[in-house]
């Protein structure tokens, strides 16, 4: 099921274009990542979609309603960028007071625990450190129970760790059943925790796909090297579709291929009851396959 | 508890927990006629001030005082700080909407300088003699429409200024000339002519006279309370087209 529909979003602000032509689709139940350099309209076209603008061309569609109805505001949670808190109010006080916004709100005493701001109740917003007030932020936008999450740049400005935690709340959110749309520069997050990205460059979608598809349109060719635990016949591994060749380095066999190589692999080695020793694989990164699509290096990573 | 009663008390604690804004807010303009009482000079009856003592003038003027720091310096740097830091927008993602934000700082606002006037009132009444308004309704009045025309200016400025700094900054600059033709340093009383017409049409001179008028038993006169309905009128309109919500 389709729960957000995005055809041919244009939105300028003056005289600069923030969104050319933004066409996307998103699923029920996946996380969709939003990926592009600074600038590229990323958050413009969130903010479409969440009702924070009006484009000026194109159509919206959120669970089948346009973006500013007014139900849509229970239904969808939004996690905005550099969205601060009065810095007086505590973690608790920021709860309560948006659980009263919503008719059936969450618990928010589970939804602190689950994002470990149990700690943290009584402390004042000015007074969290970044990963503590985005975790608050995302507790704000899982209040209202939404079907769908928004969240921009949600690690921007957090130490590794920091944002491999809130990867994992990311996860944990799309099993509670919420779709999310991520809205992300960090390439090494898209592709930790996409299903599907979308990368805009400069206003304009460039590419739909999930991580790996992405990857394997710039990098047809993979490359596998391992040393196997008994000797092979090499044409048990030149007969799969997915392999172009097998070069023999002494006792490594390097196979190339493309598509499910890895996995076409490893299933023909298992059935004959060999052991892939010293494995490696080398394949194209989302980074890499970023540049080569934009035709451009992120600035980013 | 509905969400905007929530939203009120939550502006209320907020509030609270700023000791400045507390101090010159609920309990500066009281200190103030405390200070002025305590000169036996003030206190005498002067025929120039029409047969009225400083301290009577004070009560007015303090009662005018708490209204310009609320309107003109709290109120803007709180709204535009709040769109500073994006928690309008993040309201208008949720059921909730800005708007109530707003009602809701106001609302606050007003509660506080209605504690803050009683308070003015008992102290002057209490320590120095300075009678209690004669005018009940015709005070109420007054200070509403004082009320009005300072918060009007005061979300004027929340819409235009960029930062809750620069709201603030703004607001003090304001309040300055504004409290000065409420008499804060010199009594409107000892004006001379042309300065005290010219007072009557500032929004804090004119809310000091419909003050000053109610509390010695008349109701403000048609000249203040027009003022007054103009400056309500014209910025809140113009505060109103203007507010940005991000």
């Amino acid at each position: 099921m389709t729960v957000i529909d995005v055809h041919r979003l244009r939105k300028r602000y003056g005289e600069t274009t923030a969104v050319a032509d933004v066409s996307l689709a998103v699923e029920a139940g996946e996380i969709f990542g939003i990926l592009g350099p600074n600038g590229a309209g990323k958050t413009t076209t969130v903010e479409c979609i969440a009702g924070l603008r009006k484009p000026d061309g194109g159509r919206i569609g959120v669970l089948g309603r346009e973006p500013g109805d007014p139900a849509l505001r229970r239904l969808v949670g939004v996690q905005l960028q550099e969205s601060r808190l009065p810095e007086k109010m505590t973690v608790r006080e920021a709860l309560e007071l948006f659980s009263a916004f919503y008719r059936d709100p969450a618990d928010w005493r589970g939804l602190a625990a689950e994002l470990g701001l149990t700690a943290k109740l009584r402390a004042r917003f000015g007074k969290l450190s970044g990963g503590q007030r985005q975790r608050l932020s995302i507790a704000l936008a899982l209040l209202g129970n939404p079907r769908v999450a928004i969240l921009d740049e949600l690690t921007t400005g957090l130490d590794p760790q920091a944002r491999r935690d809130t990867w994992d709340l990311v996860s944990a959110v799309r099993d509670r059943g919420v779709t999310v749309v991520l809205v992300t520069h960090f390439m090494e997050e898209a592709e930790r925790l996409c299903d599907r990205v979308a990368l805009i460059d400069a206003g304009c979608v460039v590419a739909v796909d999930t991580p790996g598809g992405l990857v394997s349109r710039v990098a047809a060719e993979q490359r596998i090297r391992f040393r196997p635990s008994v000797p092979v016949d090499e044409r048990m591994l030149t007969a799969l579709p997915a392999v172009d060749a097998v070069v023999r380095h002494g006792p490594q066999l390097e196979v190339v291929g493309h598509g499910d190589l890895v996995q076409a692999v490893a299933a023909t080695l298992a059935a004959h009851d060999v052991v892939a020793l010293d494995l490696r694989i080398e394949r194209v990164g989302l980074d890499e396959a970023f540049v080569r699509l934009t035709g451009r290096g992120s600035r980013e990573v | 508890m509905s969400v905007f009663a929530r939203l009120i008390r939550s502006e209320l604690r907020l509030f609270l927990r700023e000791p400045a804004l507390v101090f010159f807010t609920l309990a500066f303009p009281s200190v103030l006629v405390v200070i002025l009482g305590s000169f036996p000079a003030f206190r005498e009856r002067d025929d120039g001030l029409g047969g009225l003592r400083v301290v009577d003038l004070y009560a007015a003027i303090s009662v005018v005082l708490t209204l310009a720091m609320l309107a003109l310096q709290v109120a803007p740097m709180v709204l535009a700080g709040y769109r500073e830091r994006g928690v309008l927008r993040r309201l208008a993602t949720t059921p909730a909407r800005p708007v109530a934000l707003l009602g809701a700082q106001l609302v606050m606002s007003l509660l506080t300088a209605v504690t803050s006037i009683a308070l003015v009132l008992l102290v002057a009444r209490a320590g120095f003699d300075v009678p209690l308004p004669r005018q009940i309704p015709g005070f109420v009045l007054a200070v509403l429409l004082t009320a009005g025309a300072a918060f009007a200016i005061g979300l004027f400025v929340a819409a235009l200024a960029p930062s809750g700094k620069a709201a603030n900054t703004i607001g003090t600059l304001l309040f300055f000339p504004s409290m000065f033709f409420a008499g804060l340093w010199t009594p409107r009383e000892a004006f001379p002519e042309v300065l005290r017409r010219l007072s009557d049409l500032t929004p804090l001179g004119a809310g000091e006279r419909a003050v000053h008028e109610a509390m010695t038993g008349s109701w403000p006169a048609w000249g203040s309370v027009t003022v007054l309905v103009a400056y309500a009128l014209v910025f809140g309109a113009a505060a109103a087209r203007l507010f940005r919500w991000e």
